[in-house]
């Protein structure tokens, strides 16, 4: 049976609280922590088949309309089965929750790395190499590759105007007005895009890396021209995705379309250098922030606009000002989005679009008035937190940045701070600290979750995947919850679209959204017992494997028969999106050393103080912590995929060149959880959290780059030349 | 990746046999393999030269012999170098990752390529990868390329760190041709400049092996390896230097200082050391010292910063050394 929930009403009763097994907000071992440790969780490429053959994507290598005209040389060489010119093929990945294909074809490049072509063989090597002898002609067209060449469209839907800003700026008592650039950047999850793809002559059977399954069936399925029926797509493990999973990928479609074509198994890894450009970057952005203030550093007017780009044909553009709506009171508001149509790959959702790099500038801009209005940073912060949302007027859901702010400064230290920049130095190096806040927006997307228990335990199903962030021991413990039994007596199933469809892992709405249809699963299991048992739900205990009520008590075991008992669960977004604003807050604190020779950072520590509801695994919930507050340290200090100024493509498209921070670079994290229930978060009052940390991570680091050595890094990262540049003589 | 044939001789005379047209020799493979991956390098042969016993450090007269293949891990924790020749430590020691020094050796790290990307993009002209293409770099975006030594044709960087400390201590490559004979050549004549042929990057003739390089008897003095980079660890120097001194009543009585990331292949100007000797050690002199490394640096779009960066470094260096 099933529990439908639309949340539109707050949930004040904290069941969770009441429940007995206990497990729920434990920090427990991820169950399949061990498999993935020893190498015995099987990725997409594993996957084995003895007629297996071999595909390898070709690249465009100029921008115009393509053609090979050596195609039947290689169609001849050693080991070669095919080479596939479908128009079928995607230019690029499909943007998140497209449902739809991407843009298709193969005659006409619309970027440099467009695959063109897949070359299938025997072996991974013959086809790798065939595909390197395959001559791309390609007729150039002199397109548009660098996003202030063109002239940008303008969202309307994406801009607000309340109030006279430029009347602000002039009348306030200080005012920040800069341009804040941040560079193209990629997910470079550690797992390659790959896909290995079976065709009995009905259904299609795919393996992938993919994070967002219900709707990749029906890209893929639609890519290829079948019916989503005859399509099944399997993920149970993901090798990270940060964004570049959510749409369906062009290994995928192309492993498939060579699966039908030659009847065999195909298997197609995107090479690293494909990984770069092939799947979806974000944006570069440029940013123009503008804050008036009063005397004491109230925000009397803001101003956030900014430029993005992305290939024609995709809808998505970088919502840069996302965080911004939201964030601090103002009256007088100009926030406003361009976008340039340029071809470059494709942009798309990267590591919590819009905050990461919004937040970020935004908290630059922050620091500098209060730099401007001597006003220190944490309480310039305080000063400007807004009782509603200053754009709808809608109540918060639950606003915890106070207490984020708070309890983060005393846990960092952060009264002995020096207010003024370059006053501590040891040796060469300057140090110094700064802070900024987060700020993201919370979702809940539409899921499914089915939970059939037996006498032996309980299987939790759903086509959710786990991309690495802990959705199986999350799943686990709901449902060892719910049901009483102990964890090891959970099975959780994921990643396979024969599943009831999950939310997928994205927009860090997965826990949340995936994990309530897990509750209403188990509360639906619940009831059936509490029926068994004669009594309602409310009044059930279960436990290790026993269920009580009042003086009765009958194991589990006893009470089923043969059939298992299932329950279904379904969350849908209901009208809570429309009556409150919600969203996850945090700040971020850090220590950095400048060096006054060379302009190198080295961070020192980090600490981050967060608001995300109801924490169900602290290990997990730390563990995205601390991968978004060192992707704060990649964005403010090392990561930029460069372009070339000619044909836009990707220059460093490797991890070599592009400069994920290393071990070297990550000093010791410190993360803290601010106690919070948002009540309408739906009936665990959990909200995302996975992305909550890179949102302004970064600026932290910036601005205790400015505290160490007075140098204001505008243009990230903060590379030791950009370092140098902005160091006062 | 064309397919090719594998051989692992064991002897340096089945090396030679081996070696012929078409043929490469295989150390760590930490360059080549990836160079073969991408077909920027497609040997049909290649010669593993791992079983060879090159792999010892042993006394050389008042220096050291290192053999081609030992590991830079081996080279870097061997207690003779840290002790007597630091700034080679050091310098190897800042180089890649653990895991690529645990396979990289020392023969391998003097020859490996560029990491200019176009080099590595068999998508754009590139006249080091074949010769008359054009340079895709030029015009194009330079932040890892050159500013000394450069040419029209290329303006790749040599990208290793240790070949750099070793120009500093003055180091002199063994090589044995296909024939079998020996020669010795300093490692200030082992590279060439790009000129109109980027793609001839030593002295080296087809065929030669080289077997180690010989370090001269210890410096003694100072030494320091300072690498600047993007990130950490892991990445390639934007500038680097190797510096030696020794002092004598106050003034530099010795000194020799080579830089990494700067130059086209890794640059000393004997002109620097020069106006060093015999001095006392000022902030003024070592900014002259800094004037005469770049008078002839080209500074292209993109590569300005490494002026600066490169005289900081200089300055900060030598008043370190020399206090
Ligand atoms: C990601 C990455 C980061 C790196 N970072 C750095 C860095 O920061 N600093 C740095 O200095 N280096 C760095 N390296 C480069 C690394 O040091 C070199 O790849 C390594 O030293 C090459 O040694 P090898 O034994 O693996 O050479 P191979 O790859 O085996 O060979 C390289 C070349 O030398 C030739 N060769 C090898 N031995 C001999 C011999 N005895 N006689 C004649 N020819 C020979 C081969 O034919 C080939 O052309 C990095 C490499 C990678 C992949
Ligand atoms: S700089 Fe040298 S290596 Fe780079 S593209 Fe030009 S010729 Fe090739």
């Amino acid at each position: 049976m099933t529990f439908d929930l639309k949340i539109d009403e707050p949930h004040p009763e904290h069941r969770a609280d009441g429940l007995a097994q206990g497990v729920l907000e434990q920090d427990n071992d991820r169950p399949d922590g061990w498999l993935k440790v020893a190498g015995t969780a099987t990725y997409a490429a594993e996957e084995q088949a003895d007629d297996m053959l071999h595909g390898f994507l070709v690249r465009a290598p100029k921008i115009g309309a393509v053609s090979c005209p050596n195609v039947d040389d290689v169609r001849a060489m050693e080991g070669v089965r095919s080479v596939l010119r479908d128009p079928r093929m995607i230019r690029n990945a499909a943007q998140g929750t497209a449902n739809e294909a991407p843009a298709q074809g193969v005659d006409r490049a619309a970027y440099v790395g467009q695959p063109v072509a897949l070359v299938v063989a025997e072996s991974f090597e013959q086809a790798r190499h065939a595909a390197q002898a395959l001559v791309v002609s390609v007729e150039e067209e002199d397109k548009p590759v660098q996003p202030d060449a063109v002239e940008p469209e303008k969202p309307e839907d994406k801009s607000t105007e309340l109030g006279d800003l430029d009347r602000a700026m002039s009348e306030a008592a200080f005012t920040v007005d800069a341009v804040y650039t941040t560079p193209s950047m990629v997910s470079a999850a550690m797992e390659p895009h790959a896909a290995t793809a079976h065709w009995d002559g009905e259904t299609l059977t795919l393996r992938g890396s993919l994070q967002m399954l219900k709707f990749n069936r029906n890209e893929l399925a639609d890519s290829v021209g079948l019916d989503p029926k005859h399509v099944r797509v399997l993920a149970p493990y993901v090798g990270g995705g940060f964004g570049s999973k959510l749409g369906i990928s062009a290994d995928c479609v192309a492993a498939a379309l060579a699966a039908m074509e030659l009847k065999q198994p195909v298997r197609v890894v995107q090479h690293r250098r494909n990984v770069f450009e092939v799947n979806t970057r974000r944006s570069e952005t440029r940013q123009h922030i503008r804050l008036a203030a009063d005397t004491e550093g109230r925000l009397t007017g803001l101003g956030h606009e900014a430029l993005v780009s992305n290939l024609p044909e995709e809808e998505f553009s970088e919502p840069v000002i996302q965080g911004s709506h939201f964030a601090y009171a103002a009256s007088n508001r100009t926030l406003g989005m361009k976008v340039a149509r340029i071809h470059r790959s494709a942009a798309g959702s990267v590591r919590a679009p819009g905050e990461s790099v919004g937040v970020t500038a935004f908290e630059v801009a922050m620091d500098e008035l209060a730099q401007a209005a001597g006003v220190d940073p944490v309480n310039l912060r305080l000063r400007n937190i807004p009782e509603k949302d200053p754009e709808s007027g809608k109540p918060f859901s639950s606003h915890r940045l106070e207490a984020a702010l708070r309890q983060g400064a005393d846990a960092f230290g952060w009264s002995h701070r020096h207010a003024a920049p370059r006053q501590q130095r040891e040796g060469e190096w300057w140090i110094g600290t700064g802070m900024a806040a987060a700020f993201r927006v919370n979702m809940v997307i539409e899921a499914e979750a089915r939970i059939s228990l037996t006498r032996d335990g309980a299987t939790v199903m759903s086509d959710m995947t786990d991309i690495g962030t802990g959705s199986y021991a999350i799943f686990g413990q709901i449902a060892a919850e719910l049901l009483g039994l102990p964890l090891d007596r959970i099975d959780a199933q994921l990643g396979d679209t024969r599943f009831p469809p999950g939310s997928g892992s994205g927009g860090s709405f997965g826990a949340a959204s995936t994990g309530t249809a897990v509750w209403l699963a188990g509360m639906e299991i619940r009831k059936q017992i509490a029926d068994r048992l004669g009594c309602s739900e409310a009044e059930l205990t279960l436990k290790d494997g026993k269920a009580t009520y009042a003086n009765k008590r009958a194991s589990l075991r006893d009470l089923l028969s043969d059939e298992p008992i299932t329950g279904h669960g379904h969350v849908e977004p209901g009208e809570a999106a429309e009556k409150v604003r919600q969203a996850t807050f945090g700040a971020h604190f850090a220590e950095v050393a400048v060096s006054d020779v060379t302009g190198e950072v080295c961070v020192r520590r980090m600490l981050g103080s967060f608001a995300a509801g109801r924490i169900l695994n602290p290990r997990t919930a730390t563990s995205q912590c601390h991968g978004g507050m060192t992707w704060g340290i990649g964005m403010a200090l090392t990561e930029e995929l460069t372009h070339d100024r000619r044909d836009g493509h990707a220059v460093n498209r490797d991890l070599a060149g592009y400069h994920l921070p290393v071990n070297a670079d990550v000093p010791p994290l410190e993360v803290h959880f601010v106690e919070e229930l948002d009540d309408w978060a739906g009936p665990m009052q959990a909200k995302g959290i996975g992305e909550l940390g890179i949102c302004g991570a970064g600026a932290s680091i910036l601005n205790a780059v400015y505290n160490a050595c007075g140098a204001r890094v505008r243009d990230m990262p903060a590379t030791p030349d950009r370092v140098l540049a902005a160091l006062p003589s | 990746m064309k397919p090719f044939d594998y051989q692992r001789p064991d002897t340096l005379s089945g090396a030679h046999g081996a070696a012929r047209d078409g043929a490469t020799f295989i150390a760590g493979g930490t360059n080549l393999i990836d160079l073969m991956k991408l077909e920027v390098m497609a040997p049909d042969t290649l010669i593993d030269i791992s079983r060879l016993g090159l792999d010892r450090i042993v006394p050389h007269g008042d220096g050291l012999h290192v053999g081609a293949t030992v590991t830079n891990s081996d080279l870097a924790a061997d207690m003779r170098i840290r002790r007597d020749y630091p700034v080679l430590a050091r310098a190897l020691l800042a180089g890649a990752s653990g895991q690529l020094r645990n396979k990289a050796t020392t023969g391998g790290n003097l020859l490996q390529r560029t990491r200019c990307p176009y080099f590595y993009d068999t998508a754009t002209p590139c006249n080091k990868r074949s010769p008359g293409s054009g340079c895709a770099a030029l015009g194009g975006e330079m932040r890892n390329h050159a500013v000394l030594g450069t040419s029209e044709h290329c303006v790749a960087l040599h990208p290793s760190d240790m070949a750099v400390a070793m120009r500093a201590l003055d180091v002199t490559v063994e090589v044995e041709g296909a024939d079998g004979t020996r020669s010795e050549t300093a490692l200030d004549d082992f590279y060439r400049l790009p000129g109109d042929r980027p793609d001839q990057e030593t002295t080296l003739d087809a065929g030669d092996l080289i077997t180690g390089v010989i370090l001269p008897a210890p410096f003694g003095g100072r030494q320091t390896y300072r690498k600047v980079r993007d990130r950490a660890s892991y990445a390639f120097a934007l500038v680097s230097v190797a510096a030696t001194v020794r002092m004598e009543n106050d003034r530099i009585s010795n000194v020799a200082l080579a830089f990494g990331g700067i130059g086209t292949r890794p640059w000393r100007d004997p002109d620097v050391e020069d106006l060093l000797t015999g001095e006392t050690p000022t902030t003024a002199l070592f900014e002259k010292a800094g004037d005469i490394l770049m008078k002839d640096a080209v500074l292209r779009e993109g590569l300005e910063f490494k002026d600066t960066l490169v005289r900081r470094l200089l300055t900060a260096t030598l008043t370190e050394m020399t206090q």
